[in-house]
């Protein structure tokens, strides 16, 4: 690929971007989230466009007109959530799509030769070509995947982030699999947050960062800090605006909790007028963490205590009245209701201001909304208008707005400026500022650092599902972070 | 531009009632019938036959908007009119005979709620389930044929002509005009009805922003319920008897009258008015058909084919608007 480039709107994605894969070699990508791995990854599999740039394929230019077109030319894309039909056979699975047949009717044999031949490859014959794919485990289900890769005589395979699902046996055995692909003369690209995994794996690798590319070469000329520092090199531009605030008593401290879906008990605690960051890569746990607290997961194990009062079972209406309030990082599909008005997603959890006798009071509503709209800065032009038709910067707005018309004082946000723009990033930390100022007390959950860096008073690290170390944000920084995050040790 | 958008306010405003204007107009102008259809006496017959399926569709519609459905209405009226004719006949005083109805409906309903939150299963099962448990019960009950009961004024909650005279319609299309009045109020201005509405729309987000969806679905099932018990309690005044094989099907009726009203199968919209204008449309078109002598099936059809235009129509109406 040379000099590729893309724009989505006024961010560039992807900027002069040159990547060069030899035949049986594996190839790791780096970057942090949004460098622009993704972007290069859907380019080479036809799923986007460039803007510019060429594509050789064998030394002939290629420019895949889709997904399909691309894998018809051997180019196999294996995506963090896996694309398997769990209701069918391994052998359906791996034959989907290019099923051998005579006038409509299988051919049995020949394609059970075929599976079998593909599973051989990659030494997983015990795999069962009869077994519905929805009983095999996370790791067995990827076999499967990269099977049919093989089947469809695939010459380069992307792997994005396939260990992150993955038990650390799976992952050995993923990394048996990537071996003996290469000496079949298969080129991977592999795309991974986990550092010391590239190294054993990744014959080379390129690192990119805001779009660009930062370094390219052998994967063993590189040092670990080397590569931290390459991935998160940039200086931090002044956009946090600081607002003092000073913390007071705790207000929500976490005993060994663990919820159904966390894979470790985590202990924190947090205070009134205190910014707490949480870091970690994605699918490090924040999550699920947040989601305990608020009481969308189930408690298993632990206790949480809220204003000294110690509980454990709870909902989100228990957990609303207790003064939290949560902004989930699924804004389309949790976070608003989007075919209800910018009214009704605003005041949905909290209608006892407007309620007599069960009944609302809309004019009063409707009043109380402009105010919110104004302070928060929404721009809308009928608040009864649903909220699909909002930009995503405004949706995001209008969830924040939510937690304040709730009066909450507790706020879980998770990822509260993912997707939107540079502006409301900044309006959203001032106003984080300044609910510390007035005693709020915030968790903030974030995959880019320097936000983190920037307005947090508390940083903690999370690293596959458990809490690796919590320190004040003058006792970090961007390497250290990433290396507990990628490497599971403080830095 | 700001023309254009009045008289697409007005459009919107009038879209739900097109459907049933047209239904009228048609059958106002066919000579055959000019002269009979648009009279009193058939428009208090017309209201008359709308009764039961208009109280089943209120109680339908909220189910539809929380995301829901229930296919167990008709064997829960079917039930409820046993129930009441049962009472009526071992010479239970007859307010008690329509509590006991009613009452029975709202278990029915508060049934599939707690099965369907606790056991975590899709509405369409549990209340398929009950579809065939209510009419199994009824027929139990009834011993597997009709109860007779003797005359009383609850018979006359279905009478063409009232008395006393001066209520001009039937008790029960009274109640019926009240009861959608008051849901379309509770509906729209009411904290329960914007949750259902929230459910409907994201349960997630619903459940993120403290509504407790387990009670409210609870509500709603039961309150559906309800509205199937007093429906049954006017099948048994219509019969006279209680009859357990009455209302085989209705259930799609009244979900039909839903849809024709502009309830989504997949939550989030309804109206009480729309589904209203939903029954009035197959009531009218039944009545006309029946007038002009054309066959049942000729009626089948053709309410067949106003469902798939009503909704077509509708969604065509809602994406214009953006």
């Amino acid at each position: 690929m040379e000099g590729v480039s893309k724009r989505f709107g006024a961010t560039c994605a992807l900027d002069n971007v040159d990547l060069e894969l030899q035949k049986g070699e594996v190839h790791a990508l780096l970057g942090e989230n949004g460098a622009g791995k993704s972007t290069l990854v859907k380019i080479l599999s036809g799923a986007v466009r460039p803007d510019s740039g060429t594509i050789f394929l064998e030394g002939y230019p290629f420019s895949p007109s889709s997904p399909l077109d691309s894998r018809k030319h051997g180019i196999s894309m294996i995506y963090q959530e896996l694309n398997l039909a769990p209701h069918l056979t391994v052998e359906e699975n791996i034959m989907l799509g290019r099923e051998m047949h005579r006038g409509g009717f299988i051919r049995q044999k020949e394609m059970r030769n075929k599976v079998r031949k593909a599973l051989e490859l990659i030494r997983h014959t015990e795999i069962s070509p009869d077994l519905q794919v929805k009983k095999l485990s996370v790791g067995a289900r990827q076999v499967v995947e990269i099977a049919r890769a093989l089947v469809e005589e695939a010459k380069i395979l992307v792997l994005d982030e396939p260990t992150s699902s993955l038990s650390q046996e799976d992952s050995e055995i993923l990394f048996q699999i990537i071996k003996r692909l290469k000496t079949q003369g298969v080129s991977i690209i592999y795309i991974s947050h986990f550092l010391e995994e590239v190294q054993k794996v990744a014959d080379r690798l390129t690192v990119l960062r805001d779009g660009k590319k930062i370094h390219s070469g052998n994967t063993i000329e590189v040092s670990l800090e080397d590569l931290i520092q390459m991935m998160v090199g940039r200086k931090l531009v002044d956009m946090f605006p600081k607002i003092p605030h000073e913390t007071g008593d705790v207000v929500l401290c976490l005993d060994g909790l663990k919820g159904k879906r966390m894979q470790a008990e985590v202990d924190l605690s947090l205070r009134h007028g205190e910014i707490l960051g949480l870091a970690g890569l994605i699918g490090a746990g924040r999550t699920e963490t947040l989601r305990t607290i608020f009481g969308l997961d189930a408690v298993e194990k632990g206790s949480l205590t809220v204003r000294k009062i110690r509980t454990s079972k709870g909902a989100p209406w228990t957990r609303i009245r207790q003064g939290m309030g949560f902004l989930s990082e699924d804004r389309q599909n949790e976070g608003l209701a989007s075919s209800l008005s910018t009214v009704d997603n605003l005041t949905l959890s909290n209608f006892s201001p407007y309620r007599s006798f069960g009944f609302l009071r809309l004019k009063k509503r409707r009043k109380a909304v402009r105010d919110y709209i104004k302070q928060v800065n929404i721009k809308v032009q009928d608040s009864n208008q649903p909220v699909f038709s909002l930009s995503g910067g405004n949706q995001q707005k209008v969830a924040l707005a939510r937690l304040l018309h709730q009066k909450a004082d507790i706020f879980l946000l998770d990822e509260p400026t993912r997707g939107i723009d540079v502006i409301s990033k900044s309006q959203i930390y001032e106003w984080m500022g300044q609910l510390a100022s007035n005693g709020k007390a915030i968790v903030f959950v974030s995959s880019y650092l320097p936000e983190l860096l920037g307005i947090c008073d508390k940083i903690a690290v999370f690293y596959r599902g458990r809490l690796v170390d919590m320190r004040p944000t003058c006792e970090w920084d961007a390497q250290s972070i990433m290396t507990a995050a990628t490497l599971g040790r403080p830095g | 531009m700001k023309e254009k958008s009045r008289i697409q306010t007005v459009i919107n405003w009038l879209g739900p009632f097109l459907g049933l204007i047209l239904v009228m107009v048609i059958f106002s102008s066919i000579p055959e019938v000019r002269d009979r259809f648009l009279r009193v006496p058939n428009l208090k017959s017309v209201a008359t036959q709308s009764v039961i399926v208009a109280l089943g569709a209120m109680g339908m519609t909220l189910i539809i908007i929380s995301g829901g459905i229930d296919l167990s209405a008709a064997s829960n009226i079917a039930l409820s009119s046993v129930i009441t004719a049962f009472a009526i006949n071992a010479g239970f005083p007859p307010l008690l005979a329509i509590f006991l109805g009613v009452i029975t409906g709202g278990l029915i309903g508060l049934a599939n709620g707690s099965l369907i939150t606790s056991l975590r299963l899709v509405p369409f099962i549990v209340t398929l389930g009950m579809l065939g448990i209510a009419r199994g019960i009824a027929k139990w009950t009834a011993g597997n044929q009709k109860i007779d009961a003797p005359l009383t004024w609850v018979n006359e909650l279905m009478a063409k002509s009232p008395r006393p005279s001066w209520l001009l319609m039937a008790p029960g299309v009274w109640m019926m005009i009240i009861f959608a009045v008051v849901m379309a109020v509770v509906l729209r201005y009411s904290v329960f009805g914007r949750h259902i509405f929230a459910i409907g729309s994201n349960e997630a987000t619903a459940r993120l922003c403290g509504i407790r969806i387990k009670r409210t679905k609870i509500i709603v099932y039961s309150l559906a319920g309800l509205f199937c018990g007093l429906g049954g309690v006017m099948e048994f005044s219509r019969l006279t008897v209680g009859d357990p094989t009455v209302a085989v099907g209705l259930e799609l009726d009244i979900i039909a009258a839903v849809v024709i009203g502009g309830g989504s199968l997949s939550g989030g919209s309804g109206s009480i008015l729309g589904s209203m204008i939903g029954v009035f449309i197959m009531s009218f078109l039944r009545n006309g058909c029946t007038m002009m002598g054309w066959p049942n099936y000729i009626q089948e059809i053709i309410i067949g084919a106003i469902i798939v235009v009503a909704v077509a129509l509708d969604q065509i109406r809602h994406r214009k608007n953006f």
